[in-house]
């Protein structure tokens, strides 16, 4: 039985309470996301605990979000300790993949499930040494819009969008790039085949959401890939410094 | 999708204070969702009854009471109605629109014996 989140075999087992006949009105005002935000506080805390800096990467399917780690993860290697969370509804192709950078990694199958939640990742993260890692990048399942809601404890969300996608995204699907501290571009060496317009695309995404900081990038070419390092390298270092 | 987890959610939370008061049905629930939620009410609604099926909340009705989204323009301090999708202040055409009401979603009431 785990003490965080009460999981084990038998769960519901409830003592038998006498029972009242009377009709009655009890408030209640609890958050339905209260146990999912519950789980996640004690994620973050166990990662700041051991300093660890910790990326919730959405994006849509196909935008290119293993490519980037994978590219990522082989660049710094030497410089950080990484350790990798992967979340598909089916399928550990991109853990085979992140496990070929030689990177410890771990899949999550949500199975029908269309987002990960605290929960899976307070189990998954229990697969790593996290006082021997400096970051923890947790690959979402590719979908825009279900894990805005879900708070894993990590210190940013991270959303990918590729030029091969519509340039109006951030405006369909706003509450991501609400959520999200910064988005990647990916797939920038592909603009001359494309009628993408950069310009208008990171116009909507500052409409959406003001505070954006946004990179252009393509893990192919590796054209931008030295300024999202730097913006990782930044966040690591501060993370370590606020250890405890 | 998410819609159903947060279903599953209303009845764990629904069950748990309901068994804790001693009851021994659960009659209604009442739900808050709010317009900015990003939860939507009506899927909400539509998987209940087959969440509820087999559990304690078994035959209750869900009652939603629909929250409207409401924020201030921190440029010209306007307070104006948002939905999801708007993002520039109707009357300044500014983005800088702070989210006041409308995020809720929260259980907040249960009718039970």
């Amino acid at each position: 039985m785990c003490i965080d989140c009460g999981c084990g075999p038998h769960p519901h087992q409830h003592p038998a309470g006498h029972h009242h006949h009377e009709h009655r009105t009890l408030r209640v005002e609890e958050d339905l996301l209260a146990k999912n935000d519950r789980l996640a506080a004690a994620n973050r805390q166990l990662f700041r605990q051991q300093g660890v800096f910790v990326l919730n990467l959405v994006s849509s399917p196909g935008s290119g979000k293993t490519s980037i780690l994978e590219r990522t993860l082989t660049d710094l290697r030497g410089r950080f300790r990484f350790a990798v969370l992967e979340g598909d509804q089916q399928t550990s192709n991109d853990a085979e993949r992140i496990a070929a950078t030689g990177v410890p990694v771990r899949q999550i199958n949500t199975g029908a499930g269309c987002h990960l939640d605290a929960h899976m990742v307070g189990h998954g993260a229990e697969a790593f040494d996290l006082a021997a890692s400096d970051a923890l990048l947790i690959e979402n399942v590719g979908n825009l819009v279900c894990p805005a809601a879900f708070d894993l404890g990590e210190d940013h969300k991270v959303a990918v969008l590729s030029v091969t996608e519509g340039e109006d995204k951030p405006l369909k699907y706003p509450a991501m790039f609400r959520a999200a501290e910064l988005v990647l571009i990916n797939k920038s060496d592909l603009l001359p085949y494309l009628r993408f317009d950069l310009e208008k695309c990171k116009a909507f995404a500052r409409q959406v959401n003001p505070r954006l900081r946004i990179i252009e990038l393509s893990c192919m070419s590796g054209a931008g890939m030295e300024e999202w390092y730097d913006w990782l390298a930044a966040g690591i270092d501060n993370k370590r410094m606020r250890k405890g | 999708m998410h819609e159903v987890g947060i279903t599953q959610s209303i009845i764990e939370i629904a069950e748990r204070h309901a068994r804790a008061q001693g009851a021994s049905r659960v009659l209604s629930v009442t739900v808050a969702i709010g317009e900015l939620s990003g939860v939507v009410a009506d899927s909400v609604d539509f998987c209940f009854e087959a969440c509820a099926r087999g559990t304690f909340i078994e035959g209750a009705r869900l009652i939603i009471d629909a929250i409207a989204g409401r924020g201030r323009c921190g440029d010209c301090r306007a307070e104006v109605a948002l939905d999801p999708y708007t993002f520039a202040c109707p009357a300044c055409g500014g983005f800088a629109l702070e989210r006041l009401q409308g995020e809720e979603l929260r259980i907040t009431e249960l009718e039970v014996e």
